[in-house]
């Protein structure tokens, strides 16, 4: 392989490279170690979520209720804990579990009845989030500080956060599903072509309610860390993440038309989100450039994808 | 000396990573000429003809258009210089009038208002002007395939095309409706426009063309005049080397005292009481029209659609499968018809094609075992023998008859028992079907089974021991081998449309 195949092959990690750089010559605070830490902390919830969401547009699928559901976990979570007594990890594990719930559902609207998936998960984003509201009464539920709880969102092991090691944990996890366990194959089958991939032998409704319910227990964690995190559950919580998450996950070089992707690209898309995201913030730029820039971000990984795959074509 | 010819194509080379596609392909097109382009699948011709319409951008090579010289296309170059493809798959709306379709994109128009009226009546005429009868009025869907290619040819003579490409225009029609569209291309010979006709019937490029370019693997072979070659000479060019017979021999095999399938008044999916017997090592033919009720008995055996009624006995055992899957499991495959819709993963590669649906059985806590994985992609690619570089390639890389074999040594990764043939040989060149056929064969010595539907008659009576002919989902004939007769099967093939006649 010579250096330009090279280089084309990793082109998301020289882009990577390519904003440490010029944001540490902008403002060399970025790459301090407190600062890498910050930007470890505030990536976490987005490397978790993407996960799941990138098994889900490998099969040419979406999930919009991702934040959804990070939402309704900080709620019901708190909600146990506060409300009702609950111990602090069968808190936790209810809560992932209407997470799954919600992803079953998901799963059960899109493959047995058949609703196209951006209208299925699009309806539960909607429906949760009333629920949401409903649970809390609109008002958030804070969180007594200083219990275990914090280990998700607070602590660190040396220096570095426990929330990123969960992260770090997921994406191998993500990995070693697609490239070393069967289900990695038929996701990749169903992606590429769903017809074929079922006379192949694949149970494509059953990997669908599968795939959406571990895109939803992986949005369902990173709830759980936000909620550790911020100490408190807000309505607001995963509002609008699901674009962030989907914007990692294609800029990380999954095709947007199923069965073209790798995880490692999906840690390079995260990665440059949260840098981007830091590095913006650093620089001072006005919020709602930031949503201008996300944006544009969205649409130009897009937008190389669907031109790659016509120049292939031609 | 260019004057001679309204398309020059010189030197023409194609890579793509990995592959070349072409290497320098010459091409040269006279004025009013009907020049057929031949060669097995992968031997380029696709790519050729894309390169005149601009769909591929070669990676060097000349265009010549009227002696003008091009390094390259567009479509929009190509149209202007009065070059039209016809594909296999027409670019129309179903939804319109045919005289609609006829204008599509260039309407005539009354200041910001259509001209309805107008463009019929200019349909009229041009429909009239290549002999052609259809109602500029009905609707595209309501037209059968023939006449749809017949407005796509009347759409390019509209725009003034001096050279039409055809790719495999015969493919999807009717024997009377070749008939008609042969009487449309040898009219527009006659009126000076130049045609590339691509095709794998011989026998319609014998009758048709003037002049026949051969290419294989990528490369110019050979430009003949028609009336002085033959079709061995053309076989033996196409593939490169002589073939002796069109079907190969092989050893008697049936095993009678095993009945493989019995099927007991199977009603399902539009089928109606189907009734039959297959033995182990048996190749039994499925005659029949196109529509006839085949495809949907298969899909019906395969799981993939439901049975209503009646008994399928699979090695004696009564079974009812609800998913492919679950006749996979049972022992059961199918080849479909449309390797690229529903038999090949073409974007994965050929290793996990093949392993595609052993996954489960091979891997251990959903772990895939990799070495197992390897060795049986292994193995097939070499008892498959697929021609391949690498076993990571893409499906989407090969021929059509690799990809076939690719969906074959997936069954038989898979062990499947009886293989079912949808067309087995739909749009593979002559040298890699008689592979298939060898293929074939050698899964019914192995003491397998074969229920094989085609709509070649010689094809069917070349490979099968016995043929059942179905006609509008039913059953109405059996033949054994020394009763094989075309004319026969024609007849069982159209019973149920005369019965209907005589009520």
């Amino acid at each position: 392989m010579n250096v330009k195949d090279l280089a084309k092959k990793n082109a998301i990690w020289l882009i990577f490279i390519a904003e440490i750089l010029i944001f540490t010559v902008v403002n060399p605070v970025f790459i301090t170690p407190s600062n890498l830490v910050a930007i470890a902390r505030q990536v976490a919830v987005y490397g978790i979520a993407s996960v799941g969401m990138t098994f889900v547009i490998l099969i040419a699928g979406i999930d919009l209720s991702a934040g959804t559901i990070i939402t309704l976990v900080n709620v019901v979570c708190a909600y146990c804990i506060i409300n009702m007594g609950v111990n602090l990890w069968v808190a936790t594990i209810i809560a992932l579990c209407v997470a799954v719930v919600i992803g079953i559902l998901n799963g059960f609207m899109v493959a047995t009845i058949g609703i196209p998936a951006i209208i299925a998960t699009f309806a539960s984003q909607t429906i949760f989030e009333g629920l949401a509201y409903i649970i809390s009464g609109g008002m958030p539920i804070a969180l007594e500080r200083n219990t275990a709880f914090d280990l998700f969102g607070r602590w660190s092991v040396g220096i570095v956060p426990v929330s990123a090691i969960i992260m770090i944990i997921c994406f191998v996890v993500g990995a070693f599903i697609l490239t070393r366990t069967y289900f990695g194959r038929y996701f990749y089958a169903i992606g590429g072509n769903e017809e074929a991939a079922e006379l192949s032998g694949i149970r494509v409704n059953r990997m669908k309610y599968l795939i959406y319910s571990l895109s939803a227990f992986f949005a369902g964690l990173a709830g759980i860390v936000t909620l550790s995190r911020t100490g408190s559950a807000q309505n607001t919580a995963g509002k609008g993440l699901e674009f962030d998450f989907i914007t990692c996950v294609v800029l990380g070089g999954v095709s947007v038309n199923g069965g073209v992707g790798s995880m490692s690209g999906v840690i390079a898309g995260v990665l440059i989100i949260g840098a981007l995201k830091n590095g913006m913030i650093l620089m001072n730029v006005n919020q709602y450039v930031q949503m201008i820039v996300k944006g544009v971000v969205l649409a130009v990984a897009v937008g190389l994808d669907c031109m790659s795959k016509k120049r292939q074509t031609m | 000396m260019s004057e001679d010819y309204v398309l020059e194509l010189e030197h023409i080379r194609k890579e793509y990573p990995g592959v070349v596609a072409l290497k320098d392909v010459t091409l040269q097109l006279k004025r009013g000429e009907i020049l057929a382009l031949i060669g097995e699948n992968g031997a380029g011709k696709s790519t050729l003809i894309k390169t005149c319409s601009g769909a591929v951008v070669p990676t060097s090579g000349k265009i010549k258009i009227n002696g003008k010289e091009f390094s390259r296309m567009t479509p929009q170059l190509a149209a202007e210089n009065g070059i039209a493809i016809i594909y296999q798959e027409f670019n129309n709306v179903a939804e319109l009038s045919a005289a609609e379709n006829l204008f599509l994109g260039r309407p005539i128009r009354k200041g910001i208002m259509i001209d309805k009226k107008a463009m019929e009546a200019e349909a009229e005429k041009a429909f009239a002007q290549l002999h052609i009868k259809i109602d500029p009025k009905t609707l595209m869907k309501d037209l059968t395939v023939g006449y749809q290619q017949m407005v796509e040819i009347a759409k390019a003579i509209q725009q003034n095309a001096q050279v039409l490409i055809m790719d495999e225009p015969s493919a999807p029609l009717t024997s009377s409706e070749v008939q008609s569209m042969f009487a449309v291309v040898e009219l527009l010979r006659s009126k000076g426009v130049s045609i590339i006709y691509i095709s794998h019937r011989l026998e319609e490029i014998f009758y048709l063309s003037d002049r026949i370019e051969v290419l294989r693997d990528g490369e110019y072979i050979k430009t003949l005049i028609t009336k002085e070659s033959n079709e061995d000479e053309l076989i033996q060019l196409m593939v490169g080397r002589e073939m002796t017979s069109k079907y190969p021999d092989r050893k008697p095999c049936i095993d009678k005292s095993k009945v493989v399938l019995e099927l007991k008044n199977v009603c399902g999916n539009g089928d109606r009481n189907i009734n039959l017997k297959m033995y182990a090592g048996e190749v039994l033919g499925l005659g029949g029209l196109v529509g006839a009720g085949r495809t949907e008995l298969a899909e019906v055996l395969f799981g993939s659609k439901p049975k209503d009624s009646g008994q399928i006995i699979f090695n004696g055992r009564e079974i009812n499968p609800k998913s492919p899957r679950e006749a996979i499991d049972l022992g059961i495959a199918l080849v479909p018809e449309d390797r690229k819709r529903h038999g090949a993963l073409l974007g994965t590669s050929i290793k996990h094609n093949i392993n595609m649906p052993i996954y489960e059985r091979i891997s251990k806590a959903s772990v895939i075992n990799t070495k197992v994985e390897r060795e049986t992609a292994e193995k097939y690619e070499k008892e498959m023998q697929i021609k391949t570089p690498t076993l990571d390639q893409l499906v989407k890389n090969l021929s059509g008859g690799n990809q076939q074999k690719v969906i074959l040594g997936k069954w038989l990764a898979a062990d499947a028992q009886l293989i079912i043939f949808d067309e087995p040989t739909r749009g593979i060149d002559v040298g890699a079907k008689y592979e298939i056929y060898k293929l074939i064969n050698s899964l019914v010595e192995q003491g397998r089974s074969v229920l094989m539907i085609s709509s070649e008659m010689e094809e069917l009576m070349g490979m099968s021991d016995r043929i059942l002919v179905l006609a509008e989902n039913e059953i109405t004939g059996e033949l054994s081998r020394e009763e094989y007769n075309a004319e026969q099967i024609m007849r069982f093939a159209s019973a149920a449309a005369d019965k209907e006649e005589t009520k």
